[in-house]
C-alpha cells in the first residue's frame, strides 16, 4: 500500500525488458532493481556514469595520483627550474610548456604543474558542490513536505518566501552577500581563509538553491495528500511523522534524486562562476573556474591553459546533464522527453 | 484583466519591499562596522567619519531604513551635495549618486539582452520546432544533442574562446565594445555581434527542449487529433493549434531569462569586458562599496519581478483560463 508509484510504472517497462522479465525467478523485483535493469540498457546513461565516477575517483585520490605523477598542485615550477618559462612568464615549449614531465604544460607566471591544478580542482569543485547540493536537498525537502502537508497558513507563508527568494537576482546577490557573510567572522582588514571561503560559497548557493525544489516538492505532496493510500493511512490512525516519513517520502525519491543530480552540476558552474569572478575561492587552493579567469587574462598568449579546465568543465557537466536524463528516463519511465 | 493586473503589480511592490528591506538589513546591520564597509579598502579615517554621519549609522537600523525608502521619492541631502528624487542612496567610493551610475550603465546591458534574446528565441523555439516536427528521426536527433552540447557550456569559457577564434584568429568578428544606438546603429550592432552569439549558444539550449517537449506534449492532445481528424493540414494543426498552445511555458522562461539578464550579464560582461550593471556591481564588491551594490540588487530585482508581471499578462492573454483563478 505504501509504494504506488513504483508499483505502477512496474507494468510501462518497454516489451525488450519483459521478455527477460518473464523469466521465473524474477518475480518479485524492487523498484530499486527495476531501475538498475532500466538504467543499464541506457548505453549513454552507463557511459556518462562511468565518466561521472571517473571524476570523483580522480577528486577523491588526488594525493595518490600526484604521488605516482611525480608533481604536486602548490610547486611553482616555472619560477624554481630555469628553462621552462621565458621572461614574460609564458611557456617556451608549445602548446602551453606539454612535456612528459608537465603532461597539460605549465601555468604560465607562476608556472604551477596544468594537470595536477586540475587534479586537485576537481577536489575543491566537487567538495563546494556536493555540501551545497545535499544542504539544498534536505533543506528543499523538509520545507516542501512541510508546506505541502500541513497546508493552510504554514504553506501560504512558506510559499510567499520561496516567491521571495526566487525573485532575488541569485548571481549578483551570491557575489554581493560574499563579503557580508565573511565580514562576519572577519574585519576588513584580514585575509580570508579558504575554508572560510568555502562555507561562505556553500552558505550562499544553500540559501538561494533550496526554494526550486521545495517548491517542486511541494506541489508533489499537496497532490499525494488526497490519493487513497494516505486517507487509508490517516483514517487507519498512523501518525503524520508516519505518513510523512513511510507514506510521502519512498513516493518522493524520483524527483528528489533527479533534482539533485541536476543541482551538483548546477553548483560547479556557479562556483566556477563565482572564482572566474574573483569572488570565490582563493588562492593557492586549486579551482577550476579560477584557472579560467586565469586564462582569460592571457589567452592571446597561451590558449592552452585556458583550454583544458574549459574543456574539463564542458565535458563534467555534459556527463552530468546526460547521466541526469538516463537517471530520471530509469526512475521514471512514463515521462516523455 | 485590470484587476488581475493591480493585484499583481501590488504583490509585487510589496515583494520589492521585502527585498530591499532584507538586503538593506544584511548590509547594514549584519557586519560589525557597515560604515567601514562601505567607505572601501583604501580609506582613511576623515572620509570613514564621513561616510559614518552620512550613512547615519547612530540612528537604529529600521530609521536608516526608511531615510533610505523615503529618499527614492523625496530626494535626499548628503555632505557631497543633493541627490536627487529617485535616489538609491550615494557611492562614497564612486563620488556620484548611485541612480546615476545605473542609469549610465543601464545601455549597455539593455542592447546585450535584447539583441541577445531576439537571436536566443528566434533559433531556440525555430530548432525546437523542427525537432518536435521531425520526431524521432536525424534532425530532431541533432537538434537535441546540440542544445545538450549547448547547455553544459559555460560563458564565461565559450565566450573567450569565442573571441580567441573569432577576432583574434581570423579576424571576422569585432572585438566586443558598446557604442550609441542612436549615434550609430551599425557598430552598436557590429559591436555587439559576439556577445549576442555567445549568449544565444548558451541559452538557445533551454528554449530548444522547452519548445520541442512542449510542442511534443500538445501534438498529443484531444484538440490536436480533432483538427487533424476534421482533415486539416498537418501545417495548419503545427503552426497555428500546436505551437499556440505550445508557448505558455516558453513565455514563462523568456520572462525569467529576460530578468536576469536585464538585472545584470554579469559573467557575460565581464568576459567581454563590457561595462553594463554587472560590471558595475562587480566592482561595487572589488570596492566594497555597500551602497551601490544596494542600488544595483534593487534594480536588478525590480527587472525581474516586472518581467514576471509582463509574463503573467502575456499568459493571461493567450490562455483566459489563468484570470480566472
Amino acid at each position: 500500500m505504501t509504494m504506488p508509484v513504483p508499483a505502477a510504472s512496474d507494468t510501462s517497462v518497454d516489451p525488450g525488458a519483459d521478455q527477460k522479465a518473464h523469466t521465473p525467478e524474477t518475480v518479485g523485483r524492487s523498484p530499486g532493481r527495476l531501475m538498475w535493469l532500466r538504467f543499464r540498457r541506457d548505453r549513454v546513461g552507463v557511459i556518462s556514469a562511468v565518466v561521472v565516477i571517473l571524476f570523483f575517483l580522480v577528486g577523491i585520490f588526488a594525493p595518490l595520483i600526484s604521488a605516482a605523477y611525480g608533481n604536486d598542485p602548490y610547486t611553482q615550477y616555472g619560477q624554481e627550474t630555469p628553462g621552462l618559462l621565458n621572461d614574460f612568464g609564458y611557456p617556451i615549449l608549445p602548446n602551453g610548456g606539454i612535456s612528459d614531465q608537465f603532461w597539460f604544460g605549465l601555468e604560465p607566471g607562476l608556472g604551477r604543474d596544468v594537470f595536477m591544478m586540475l587534479v586537485y580542482g576537481i577536489r575543491t569543485s566537487l567538495l563546494i558542490a556536493a555540501a551545497a547540493t545535499l544542504l539544498t536537498a534536505l533543506i528543499g525537502v523538509v520545507v516542501g513536505i512541510t508546506a505541502g502537508y500541513a497546508g493552510g497558513k504554514t504553506d501560504y507563508l512558506i510559499g510567499r518566501i520561496i516567491d521571495i527568494l526566487l525573485s532575488f537576482p541569485s548571481t549578483l546577490f551570491f557575489i554581493a552577500f560574499m563579503p557580508v557573510v565573511e565580514s562576519l567572522f572577519v574585519s576588513p582588514e584580514e585575509e580570508t581563509p579558504t575554508w572560510l571561503r568555502a562555507v561562505s560559497l556553500i552558505t550562499v548557493l544553500t540559501l538561494f538553491g533550496w526554494a526550486t525544489i521545495a517548491r517542486l516538492l511541494r506541489g508533489q505532496v499537496l497532490s499525494l495528500r488526497e490519493r487513497e493510500f494516505v486517507e487509508a493511512a490517516r483514517v487507519s490512525g498512523a501518525s503524520p511523522a508516519r505518513i510523512v516519513f513511510k507514506e510521502l517520502l519512498p513516493n518522493l525519491w524520483t524527483p528528489i534524486i533527479i533534482q539533485s543530480t541536476l543541482l551538483l552540476p548546477a553548483f560547479v558552474t556557479a562556483e566556477a562562476g563565482l572564482s572566474f569572478l574573483g569572488v570565490g575561492i582563493v588562492e593557492p587552493t586549486p579551482d577550476w573556474g579560477r584557472m579560467i579567469q586565469r586564462g582569460a587574462e592571457v589567452y592571446r598568449d597561451d590558449i592552452t591553459f585556458l583550454i583544458f579546465p574549459g574543456v574539463a568543465m564542458v565535458i563534467f557537466v555534459l556527463a552530468f546533464n546526460l547521466l541526469g536524463d538516463s537517471v530520471r528516463d530509469a526512475l521514471d519511465p512514463k515521462t516523455r522527453r | 484583466m485590470y484587476r488581475f493586473l493591480i493585484r499583481r503589480i501590488l504583490g509585487a511592490v510589496v515583494i520589492l519591499l521585502i527585498i530591499s528591506a532584507v538586503t538593506f538589513f544584511l548590509f547594514f546591520a549584519i557586519p560589525r562596522d557597515p560604515a567601514r564597509l562601505a567607505c572601501g579598502k583604501l580609506c582613511t579615517p576623515e572620509s570613514l567619519e564621513i561616510v559614518r554621519h552620512n550613512m547615519g549609522i547612530d540612528e537604529p537600523v529600521f530609521l536608516q531604513y526608511w531615510h533610505w525608502l523615503t529618499a527614492i521619492f523625496t530626494g535626499r541631502d548628503f555632505t557631497y551635495g543633493h541627490c536627487d528624487a529617485p535616489c538609491l542612496g550615494y557611492s562614497f567610493v564612486n563620488q556620484e549618486p548611485i541612480f546615476n551610475a545605473i542609469v549610465d550603465r543601464f545601455p549597455t546591458t539593455l542592447s546585450l539582452t535584447i539583441g541577445a534574446a531576439v537571436v536566443f528565441l528566434f533559433f531556440g523555439v525555430g530548432a525546437g520546432m523542427v525537432a518536435a516536427a521531425r520526431q524521432g528521426r536525424a534532425l530532431d536527433k541533432i537538434a537535441s544533442s546540440a542544445s545538450l552540447l549547448g547547455a553544459s557550456m559555460q560563458i564565461y569559457f565559450v565566450g573567450v574562446l569565442a573571441t580567441w577564434i573569432l577576432v583574434d584568429q581570423t579576424q571576422i568578428l569585432q572585438r566586443p565594445t558598446y557604442h550609441d544606438f542612436t549615434a550609430n546603429p551599425v557598430a552598436w550592432a557590429s559591436g555587439l555581434l559576439l556577445p549576442w552569439l555567445v549568449l544565444s549558444i548558451i541559452f538557445t539550449a533551454n528554449y530548444t527542449r522547452m519548445t520541442r517537449s512542449s510542442m511534443v506534449e500538445q501534438l498529443s492532445e484531444d484538440y490536436v487529433r480533432t483538427a487533424r481528424a476534421k482533415g486539416m493540414s498537418t501545417r495548419t494543426v503545427f503552426l497555428r493549434f500546436a505551437w499556440r498552445g505550445s508557448m505558455g511555458p516558453i513565455v514563462t522562461i523568456f520572462g525569467v531569462d529576460l530578468g536576469v539578464l536585464l538585472g545584470g550579464a554579469i559573467i557575460t560582461e565581464q568576459t567581454f569586458s563590457l561595462h553594463g550593471i554587472g560590471e558595475l556591481s562587480i566592482k561595487a564588491v572589488e570596492n566594497q562599496d555597500l551602497p551601490m551594490l544596494l542600488g544595483v540588487v534593487l534594480v536588478s530585482a525590480t527587472a525581474i519581478v516586472l518581467f514576471n508581471i509582463v509574463v503573467d499578462a502575456v499568459y493571461a492573454f493567450i490562455d483566459p483560463r489563468v484570470r480566472l483563478n
